[in-house]
């Protein structure tokens, strides 16, 4: 019996870890569903972006409360993990503290550091509450993109991290004490500026009340921690995770060349050059031209909406949203994501080539949200973890030309006058260069 | 003013330096031709060997490929790179950032190779090597703000030149809140020169004009023939139109031009 903690901590490590990896294999299997795209070109400006954006949160602080206050956290999260690793070694092990006299000294500055850094992500969490509930920030109120789940989503999340860190310094407080008071095992260890002001709530209680106390948080933090790891890939906050691969395979080109679609290309180049021979047809699959569902865009555009943090930077800073239309780009991301579920999940049950009568375009997305974008960039500028909503956008739009012919009939018009006139109003090409001539 | 056509030069077994891409906005609305004239104005002056397409010139496709016609868009491209290659056109200099965009990104995956300037950047190069001179206080006691064009900024990354050159003859630009990498877009982009907007709130002129209207400037320079044509209506449509003027950097330049065969 004496093995029995050991035991049934290696179970739960094994049952987190081991259901995690299955998701993360769904995941990359339902980003796989995407087209072919390249992204394996000039890898030291890869790192460098990744490194800059992702690790070195370069566009986060250009919203410099938000960005500061996110900075607190995700240092705590990435630093206190450091942590973990001692927690879950002492669970296999059946040891206390098993780094303290390894490190020595050291190991107090650490321990000290990371009660600082609790006490940041609890300071940042309630900004972040505040900023939430408080209804001034525009693109956090809990109605439009964020209504139901999404902003459920957002309020889970923060909660989860106050209770991880309220735990994580509640285990620091009743163990040192546990440690002044000389009780068995609890060597001396550790430096606790931050926790000790929770003695004068602890000084009542007899030894063994603490070593429960502080055994119920040391269980109850790494369950929690290992409960949020799982609960990631269903949650906007898978984001502290594919940050890094989403901005290692950022587009590197400039953001105003639009990607050529092949399948037109193959089309337009048999149209010019008459004596050229079509490829054979692969059995029963017609080319598309542009997406009308997310098979239709490429995988990088499949991890972006696996990547989202659902912040709307985008959408506030979109002319066609800040102008009352209803496009919004954090939407538009949205909706690959849950249309990508969706079918996933069907492919999963039914067969890798299942087919369901919904569609991207026209069941998430509509024709009216598509026309409203200006192509400006602004979203794809403003995203943190450099999201293109603008590619989906256009890859949308060309289905709706050039699959179902439906565009708004002003842009019929100019696409004969192009066609006619080389320009996209109605003027005569002998006219070109009147210009020079007039004053 | 008379300028050659490269059809012209070809004739005469030259060609040369420059290729004006003039545009379809340059070269049909009245707005953008005066900016088309004093680039050409501004190029002469500057002793650069340029020349049009005239009527070879068509649509680069961009406003095509933005709407979703990626056909149409291919097919333009093609000819316009066949009419360019056949003339070995290697430099190319345009007001337009649409026409930039297309033909600097867009047109090498098709096989069109050219090295392609947005006025400012050229302008300003020109400037520097004092191949033109301006009169430093030719707009003396007016105030200046600066529109992005998000072809030239978000799209390219091009912030500073424009800057630069409207530095020459303005002390300081008065920038409005949302500039740079964070300028609003004047509402044109992507097709929306020409469709009506989708129902809202506003139109996005007029939430760009707002912006201006803030900073109050005599002039508001801007670099693209559709900022210039949406800023415009946006200015009229608060009826400030006495007070404030839309300006190309082109223009500003010409005006400013120190030189007897300036007028
Ligand atoms: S590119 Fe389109 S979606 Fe993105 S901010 Fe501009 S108008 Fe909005
Ligand atoms: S796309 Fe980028 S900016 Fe927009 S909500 Fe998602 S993470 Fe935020």
């Amino acid at each position: 019996m004496k093995y029995l903690p050991n035991i049934l901590f290696f179970i739960l490590l094994s049952a987190g870890i081991g259901f995690f990896t299955f998701q993360i294999k769904k995941i990359i299997r339902y980003v796989r569903m995407g087209r072919p795209t390249d992204r394996s070109d000039r890898p030291a400006e890869r790192w460098k972006t990744m490194a800059l954006v992702a690790l070195g949160q370069g566009k986060m602080v250009r919203r410099p409360l938000a960005g500061i206050m996110h900075i607190l956290i995700y240092a705590g999260f990435f630093i206190i993990n450091l942590e973990i690793l001692e927690i879950i070694l002492d669970g296999l092990l059946g040891t206390h503290r098993l780094f303290a006299p390894l490190l020595g000294e050291v190991y107090d500055f650490l321990i000290g550091s990371f009660e600082f850094l609790a006490l940041g992500v609890l300071v940042a969490c309630g900004v972040f509450l505040v900023r939430r509930y408080g209804g001034r920030v525009p693109r956090l109120v809990r109605s439009g993109d964020l209504k139901g789940w999404p902003s459920l989503d957002a309020t889970i999340i923060l909660f989860t991290e106050i209770v991880l860190m309220t735990l994580f310094l509640t285990m620091n407080a009743a163990d040192s004490l546990l440690q002044e008071r000389g009780a068995e095992h609890y060597v001396r260890a550790g430096a606790f500026p931050v926790s000790s002001f929770l003695h004068s709530f602890l000084q009542g209680f007899g030894e063994n009340t603490l070593i429960f106390l502080e055994r119920f948080c040391w269980w109850a933090h790494i369950i929690g921690v290992l409960a949020f790891l799982n609960y990631l890939p269903y949650s906007k906050h898978f984001h502290i995770i594919l940050a890094f691969p989403n901005t290692y395979f950022s587009n590197l080109e400039p953001k105003g060349k639009l990607r050529t679609d092949e399948n037109v290309l193959k089309e337009v180049k048999l149209m010019l050059d008459p004596s050229a021979q079509p490829e054979p047809v692969e059995s029963g699959s017609l080319p598309s031209f542009g997406a009308k569902d997310v098979t239709d865009l490429t995988w990088k555009q499949l991890l972006d909406a696996y990547s989202c943090t659902e912040c709307g930077r985008c959408t506030s800073e979109c002319p066609a949203h800040l102008t009352g239309k209803l496009l919004s780009p954090r939407k538009i991301i949205m909706s690959v994501r849950d249309r990508l579920e969706e079918l996933g999940r069907l492919r999963d049950k039914h067969g890798p080539d299942y087919k369901d009568d919904k569609t991207l375009l026209g069941h998430y997305i509509t024709p009216e949200e598509l026309w409203a974008c200006t192509t400006c960039n602004a979203c794809v500028e403003a995203c943190p973890v450099n999201i293109d909503p603008l590619s989906v956008i256009i890859d949308l739009r060309r289905s709706l030309v050039m699959e179902s012919s439906a565009a708004p009939a002003a842009l019929n018009m100019m696409f004969t006058n192009i066609e006619n006139n080389g320009a996209p109003w109605q003027f005569s090409p002998a006219d070109r260069a009147l210009w020079t001539t007039e004053s | 003013m008379t300028i050659k056509t490269v059809a012209e030069l070809a004739a005469e077994g030259k060609s040369p330096e420059f290729l004006f891409w003039v545009g379809c906005a340059g070269s049909f609305d009245d707005k953008a031709k005066k900016v088309s004239r004093a680039l050409a104005r501004l190029l002469t002056e500057a002793g650069i060997e340029f020349a049009i397409l005239g009527t070879e010139e068509t649509c680069t496709g961009d406003p095509a490929r933005r709407a979703g016609n990626e056909f149409l868009f291919q097919m333009m491209a093609l000819q316009n790179i066949q009419v360019l290659n056949q003339y070995g056109i290697k430099k190319i200099v345009t007001a337009c950032p649409h026409c930039f965009n297309t033909l600097r990104n867009e047109y090498p995956t098709l096989g069109g190779h050219y090295e392609v300037y947005h006025h400012s950047q050229l302008l300003n190069e020109l400037l520097k090597q004092g191949r033109i001179r301006v009169k430093p206080d030719a707009f003396k006691g007016k105030k200046v703000t600066y529109h992005d064009p998000c072809y030239l900024g978000r799209a390219n990354g091009e912030y500073e030149a424009p800057r630069s050159l409207i530095r020459q003859v303005f002390k300081e630009i008065e920038e409005m809140e949302r500039h740079g990498r964070q300028a609003l877009c004047c509402g044109a982009g992507g097709a929306q020169m020409f469709k009506e907007s989708e129902k809202g709130r506003k139109e996005v002129n007029v939430e760009r004009t707002e912006d201006v209207l803030r900073v109050a400037p005599d002039i508001v320079a801007v670099g693209c023939p559709f900022c210039k044509i949406m800023i415009g209506d946006g200015v009229k449509h608060f009826e400030k139109e006495d007070k404030i003027r839309v300006a190309d950097l082109a223009e500003i330049l010409q005006e400013a031009l120190d030189s007897p065969s300036a007028v």
